[in-house]
């Protein structure tokens, strides 16, 4: 029973996250300007890490975990990388 | 989990509400991000999502581990930790790199409209606009 | 001693983060420390600048002050995204001059600042220590200089300086 709670709001949590995914991903897509774009893939990679540990409670293992510590490392390096490049490419242009 | 144990009904309360939460305010920020005007009104939608949705989730994943394996587990803080000092400096980044192209562009969004001319640099202003 | 443990602290927290992630015995103990103290030793060879805390006491209540200003802020934002008060809503930029020069002061306050859904870092100078900051909910620019330079300021230049 109490695990039956736990299942359901876990699901509608997860559908959620998946609509925030889908948001981001319109905001990654659509821009208007570079800068929107990469706002969008740095929410976008938050969401998905928030939606591997959902899947790491729903299945009762940690190797979700660690996927999602991988994503919260390489989203991170990879804005910073963009945001960077947003800067230094305008001025080379 | 496995369908044989039943956990408390305290912990299913608890994880859930926390999930479901956390949840809710990640969903709010994208909303946010698409909903909202201007880039720099954007830039601090996904905070939500980045600040408590990621704390009461990351709360919600030690709550229910540390009753399953019956011992605290604590691996899912390095996340929060990682999240909270990270966030802030990709959007530092991010604004800044923003405020630069804009103000290479000769629209300064620091100068209330009316005071643009000013700002106009005479090599960039010939530039077309693009995006 | 310190040209072999520099940044005992630093150490300490990576050795930690291993054990966390590996698994706590006693092989994992050792090859954590030994990282810790290789990692250490490259921070030690681009010397960052050693910050210095002078009042320990004050870091509680600056955490405490930071925690309920986010829940605040969060509620906030939440509320003008949900109504559909987007058209009155008046976002801009405030210049704040701050007295606070500690680089390290700087960086917190850089991140409690941008953690905060209302409030985002924008550009600081150098020069004359004028941070530029954008805000969400902008209804007057006095209160926010005031906000930053009372709720914030003052405590990190206790801390810091």
């Amino acid at each position: 029973m109490n695990t039956a709670i736990l299942e359901w709001s876990l699901t509608i949590a997860q559908i959620m996250l998946g609509i925030a995914m889908l948001l981001a991903t319109f905001r990654m897509v659509n821009g208007p300007r570079a800068q929107d774009k990469v706002l969008g893939l740095d929410a976008l990679y938050v969401v998905a890490m928030l939606e591997l540990l959902l899947f790491g409670l729903r299945s009762g293992s940690s190797i979700y975990f660690e996927a999602a510590l991988v994503i919260a490392i390489l989203g991170f390096v990879s804005t910073v990388a963009l945001a960077k490049f947003l800067m230094r490419g305008e001025v080379i242009e | 989990m496995s369908p044989e144990q039943d956990i408390p009904l305290w912990l299913a309360l608890g994880v859930s509400i926390l999930a479901l939460l956390g949840a809710f305010l990640t969903l709010l920020g994208t909303i946010g991000l698409v909903r909202l005007q201007s880039f720099y009104q954007r830039i601090h939608a996904p905070t939500l999502g980045t600040s408590y949705g990621t704390a009461s989730i990351v709360i919600a994943s030690i709550l229910f581990f540390s009753y399953v394996e019956t011992r605290p587990v604590l691996h899912e803080v390095l996340i929060g930790i990682f999240i909270t000092a990270t966030t802030p400096v990709t959007l530092m980044l991010l604004g800044r790199a923003a405020l630069y192209r804009d103000r290479a562009e000769g629209k300064d969004p620091v100068l209330p409209a009316d005071e643009q001319a000013d700002a106009v640099f005479p090599i960039t202003s010939s530039r077309p606009h693009r995006q | 001693m310190r040209r072999l443990f520099p940044y005992p602290l630093l150490i300490v927290a990576i050795a930690l983060a291993w054990l966390f992630l590996a698994g706590f015995s006693l092989g994992q103990l050792l090859l954590g420390t030994a990282v810790a103290l290789l990692a250490a030793q490259g921070l030690a060879a681009l010397r960052p600048a050693k910050p210095r805390l002078r009042r320990w006491d004050f870091i509680p209540r600056l955490v405490g002050i930071v925690l309920l200003d986010i829940a605040r802020s969060n509620i906030a934002v939440a509320r003008v995204i949900l109504s559909g008060e987007r058209e009155k809503l008046r976002s801009g930029f405030v210049s704040i001059p701050l007295q606070l020069r500690d680089p390290v002061g700087l960086a917190v306050l850089a991140t409690i600042v941008t953690s905060t859904p209302g409030t985002a870092w924008i550009d600081y100078s150098d020069r004359g220590g004028i941070l530029l900051l954008h805000v969400f909910d902008l209804v007057d620019e006095d209160d926010w200089v005031e906000l930053i330079k009372n709720r914030y300021e003052n405590l990190l230049l206790e801390i810091f300086e």
